[in-house]
């Protein structure tokens, strides 16, 4: 037996979703090579084309090339996802372990709030965010990124808990390490298969939030090629052509299978050893 | 219980609170102040000022926030700015619709999710438990935006067109017209929470069947129908109860996008509308509406959760 097929019966998710996954990252980083036409590049004549051989996936309302858009979008959805993650990480994480290894008042009172900004759907928070700053991509980056980062803060925080009180904490302490150091150092290096568990299934969960924001016009500004807006700008002339609507939407939905079986696989696999 | 009942609806009015705080925070802060909005950009200052003023848009923070929670708490929620009239008035037929849209979709997936998760844990591992699982997997991962816009494609196009593209009928426009309004964006919303229902049944369901109560249920020569409905299911659907209570919140976030798509005049499309025109007296109440809602859901899960399982109350 190889090795591929041994991967894939050990752990199909994983296998599957890191297949999709490899994929798309080929395709959207060589969307610059592999694209037949400009991004922007319209040809009014050739509006609304089905797939065939001189734009394979067809062309939109104004006769920009689909095959074309979707494999840039995938770039705008990428940097998306994974940028609000990481952005989450960097708020939710020191915050959670701060919590955490504080305890007492403290983390009562930290618990409170962010319990009340769960409190708030994440896509709601999102547009709240995005209302106070204007639309743009880097404004739903922000706020898919401070949305979930209470989400995480909870996490870490009930993971600072468990392991606060294990002999290696006590030591440090015991030594005098700082407080600082006793997080950072000795602390956080374990928690990171459940912080890698939580981020690699929040990607996928980042890209539709962004998508949506994106769709109702509050995200990626025209003419960005973005899944999302290729879908809203689609939404008049469906009847008239289903592939602008079509071909974003299976890559976003294809997409995000891949991260959420990805992260699934990656949470059986670390649960596993755990 | 009463002690456990005690205790969460204190922290969940706490929650309240700080809830309305966050969202009078962030709609605050909001570029342009509301005096800019009404008077338009080329007011002078001298008259901004003194519309400002009026409003008590120049009064300390706090004391801005206290006469809004106050007006908010007595049923003053203030005047929309842009559709010119009390929001209280805007507010009641938005909510009643957005209400619609989720019980339908809500009582959907509770008939349906429930009895194919259960029949995903039967046939675990067997063909019919992983077309279950693909299923639920696609579910999940199509945004409603798409499903719902491919569903008007197949099932409201020209040449089917079963159902309208979008809108609103009342009820008293008769009882057909207004279904089939409501169906395709119930339908949306059905399919997406779906998904999270039955993985959440079915996994709950492949624990507990492992349990050695089960076995001795079954070592006794009780029927597999007798094990599933009197012994495993009880135990099996609780984690479902969560996760009902979990998309909620997603079913919050997601009517305001399933509302955009089929144009239904709920909250979600007030929420979208009442931003697009910055309008923020109707953005404040309708956020926090939602919010509310939400957190209020939330609490009466955590309450049926205890109330079906009795060590929750305890911790």
């Amino acid at each position: 037996m190889t090795t591929i097929t041994r991967a894939v019966r050990a752990n199909p998710p994983l296998a599957i979703g890191t297949l999709i996954l490899a994929c798309v990252l080929a395709l959207t980083v060589l969307a610059p090579f592999l694209a037949p036409y400009g991004v922007a590049e319209q040809s009014i004549l050739d509006r609304f084309q089905r797939p065939g051989v001189k734009h394979l996936l067809g062309t939109d309302q104004y006769g920009r090339d689909l095959l074309t858009r979707t494999l840039f979008g995938g770039r705008t959805a990428l940097l998306l996802g994974l940028g609000a993650v990481a952005l989450g990480l960097l708020l939710g994480v020191p915050i959670g372990l701060a919590s955490g290894y504080a305890g007492g008042r403290t983390d009562e009172a930290v618990m409170r709030v962010v319990d009340a900004f769960l409190s708030f759907p994440a896509l709601l928070m999102a547009l709240m965010i995005v209302t106070a700053l204007g639309a743009s991509t880097a404004h739903a980056l922000l706020a898919i990124g401070v949305a979930s980062a209470p989400g995480i803060a909870r996490i870490v925080r009930s993971q600072t808990l468990a392991v606060k009180h294990e002999e290696f904490v006590l030591a440090a302490r015991a030594q005098g390490d700082s407080h600082a150091y006793i997080m950072f150092g000795e602390i956080l290096p374990n928690l990171l298969p459940p912080i890698v568990i939580e981020a690699s299934i929040r990607v996928g969960f980042a890209i539709l939030a962004s998508a949506s924001l994106s769709f109702l016009g509050l995200g990626v500004q025209p003419p960005t090629a973005d899944w999302g807006l290729m879908i809203r700008e689609a939404r008049q002339h469906i009847f008239l052509s289903p592939w602008p609507l079509l071909c974003p939407g299976l890559a976003l939905a294809l997409t995000i299978v891949g991260f959420n079986l990805f992260g699934d696989g990656v949470r059986d696999r670390l649960a596993g050893r755990a | 219980m009463a002690f456990y009942v005690a205790r969460r609806t204190l922290s969940i009015a706490l929650v309240l609170v700080l809830i309305s705080l966050i969202v009078f925070v962030a709609i605050h802060v909001l570029p342009g102040s509301a005096a800019t909005l009404i008077l338009g950009e080329y007011a002078t200052p001298e008259s901004l000022r003194a519309l400002e003023r009026d409003m008590g848009l120049d009064r300390p923070f706090a004391l801005q926030y206290a006469a809004w929670m106050g007006g908010v708490v007595t049923g003053d929620w203030g005047y929309s700015l842009a559709m010119k009239q009390p929001v209280t008035a805007i507010v009641g037929l938005r909510l009643r619709n957005s209400a619609l849209l989720a019980v339908f979709a809500l009582v959907a997936v509770a008939l349906i999710a429930v009895p194919l998760g259960t029949l995903a844990a039967l046939r675990r591992g067997r063909w019919l438990d992983l077309a279950i699982l693909t299923g639920s997997y696609i579910g999940i991962s199509v945004p409603e935006f798409v499903t719902g816009m491919v569903l008007i494609l197949v099932l409201a196009g020209p040449s089917l067109h079963l159902f309208p593209t979008g809108d609103y009928a009342p009820l008293a426009a008769g009882l057909r017209p207004w279904l089939s309004h409501l169906v395709l964006p119930a339908l949306t919303l059905t399919l997406v929470l779906l998904a999270h229902v039955v993985r959440q049944t079915r996994s709950g369901l492949v624990e507990v069947l492992q349990s050695a109560y089960v076995r001795t249920a079954r070592l006794k020569g009780a029927t597999e129908r007798r094990i599933v409905v009197r012994h495993a299911l009880r135990n099996g659907l609780l984690p479902a109860v969560t996760v009902i209570a979990l998309d909620l919140g997603y079913l919050m976030g997601g009517i305001v996008v399933v509302e955009e798509v089929f144009a239904y005049p709920g909250m979600g499309r007030l929420i979208l509308y009442a931003i697009q025109n910055r309008d923020v007296p109707l953005l404040q109440v309708s956020i926090l509406l939602v919010a509310a809602t939400y957190a209020v859901a939330n609490f009466a899960a955590d309450l049926a959760y205890a109330w079906l399982d009795p060590r929750i109350r305890y911790q």
